[in-house]
């Protein structure tokens, strides 16, 4: 099942230029771009693993590129996504976020039903691949 | 074969207005203007522009050809215009669309090299993806290289920038500059960081004439000009200032000219005339040049005043 999250994410995956048009729309925006990755694909898991630091004061999305492409050849089988930070006063907060890598195989969920009092059902989603222990997830 | 002839007679033409379209006309003759003397320099920066647009036209009629690697060196004297050409190269490169971003970083070993274990890589990254898109300018880039200390982190920085430097070519230019002999020494050390640079361009030494030119344009830029006997004074400054040692090309003009600047607002000023004209402001005379160590003493003055 493709995890869908962020923008774009209902979109077919994003080529490299398409990313680095996105990004570039970042920075003329004057946001600071990041990249981060997990292997956890629930819904809920909101703060991922930082790669290196928020990059600050780019002009050109092809150092933005260089991170996700190295931070891909470390993680080929992990979520990577690219955020936007808009780090004006009053704002300070994210602005953009989209997913540049995924694993090839996503096991999907499975959706598990408790008998609550009365005739109440309460609903948990449990990630196939998050069974295994972190780091071993996919493939 | 009608055909031919005609599509020749189409590509003539497009060169011409190429030329006119990418603008880069006015910037070679602003830099010709501007910049006094340099004339290898500037004709290397024709050639380059040359290329770059025969390679535009020639990529739009499919003959396709690697994009010529633009690595350069500054190698020079002390004030002999390196800085300010590589801040020209930025707007050449990007009018010509060589470089994506008109803009240049400039940095010395201290924003490139780290100061424990593991520091120096991710800053230097920094630095280089800073500068994507457009120019990285490495001021005395010889100091990159430290070979009397063999732990010195100076080699890693120059790894990561040789290693961007190969596989990056599309989106950054990397410019080394520094004093001639020094870099000379750090070319022969680092073998790969030379046959990475496809162009090395030396800055000669100016003469009086040019340095004279050069003070008439600085002098210009800030609404000050030199009367004719502040002039001669003047020439005679630079001829006596060029023997001596630490003469800085044109940085030592400024300097002297700055120093000529607090001197005739101290002369206006203790003079206390009771009327002062526009062009009173604006002249430089004899005595602000004749009042320099070099005349009096034969050395270089080191405080301004």
């Amino acid at each position: 099942m493709r995890v869908t999250q962020g923008t774009f994410s209902f979109l077919p995956d994003l080529t490299d230029e398409q990313i680095s048009k996105q990004v570039k729309y970042i920075l003329d925006n004057g946001w600071a771009a990041a990249v981060e990755f997990t292997d956890d694909p629930h819904p809920r898991n909101t703060y991922w693993e930082m790669w290196g630091h928020p990059m600050f004061d780019l002009r050109d999305p092809a150092g933005v590129l260089l991170e996700v492409n190295a931070c891909r050849k470390a993680y080929p089988q992990h979520y990577i996504r690219v955020n936007a930070f808009d780090a004006t006063n009053g704002i300070e907060s994210l602005k953009l976020s989209f997913i540049v890598n995924r694993p090839d195989e996503e096991p999907g969920f499975n959706l598990h039903r408790t008998e609550g009092p009365g005739r109440s059902i309460i609903y948990t989603t449990h990630s196939y691949a998050a069974q295994k222990p972190a780091g071993s997830r996919y493939g | 074969m009608a055909e031919a002839v005609t599509e020749g007679g189409d590509d003539a033409i497009n060169l011409a207005r190429e030329y006119e379209e990418s603008g880069i006309g006015g910037v070679l003759d602003q830099l010709d203007r501007e910049l006094v003397g340099l004339r290898s320099v500037k004709s290397r920066i024709r050639d380059i522009a040359a290329l770059l647009l025969v390679d535009r036209v020639r990529q739009r009629l499919q003959l396709t050809s690697e994009k010529p690697s633009l690595h350069m060196s500054f190698t020079g004297n002390p004030g002999t215009g390196k800085t300010t050409v590589a801040l020209r190269m930025a707007e050449i490169l990007h009018r010509l669309g060589y470089i994506r971003e008109n803009h240049l970083v400039t940095v010395t070993r201290d924003d490139l090299v780290g100061q424990y274990i593991g520091h120096t890589a991710p800053k230097t990254r920094e630095v280089v993806k800073k500068a994507m898109g457009g120019v990285l300018f490495i001021d005395e880039a010889y100091y990159l290289y430290k070979p009397e200390n063999e732990r010195d982190y100076g080699q890693e920085a120059i790894e990561i920038l040789l290693q961007i430097m190969e596989n990056n070519r599309d989106d950054l230019v990397v410019v080394l500059a520094g004093y001639a002999d020094r870099m000379d020494t750090f070319f022969k050390s680092n073998p790969g960081m030379h046959s990475r640079i496809g162009h090395h361009l030396e800055f000669p030494d100016y003469d009086a004439d040019e340095l004279m030119s050069i003070a008439r344009l600085m002098l210009e830029q800030q609404n000050y000009h030199l009367s004719e006997s502040g002039e001669q004074a003047f020439s005679e400054y630079i001829d006596r200032r060029m023997r001596l040692p630490h003469f800085a090309n044109a940085r030592s003009i400024r300097n002297a000219l700055d120093r000529a600047r607090l001197r005739q607002a101290n002369r206006l000023f203790s003079e206390k005339p009771t009327r002062i004209s526009k062009d009173d402001l604006m002249t430089i005379e004899a005595a602000e040049i004749h009042a320099s160590r070099i005349f009096t003493e034969g050395k270089p003055d080191q405080d301004p005043v």
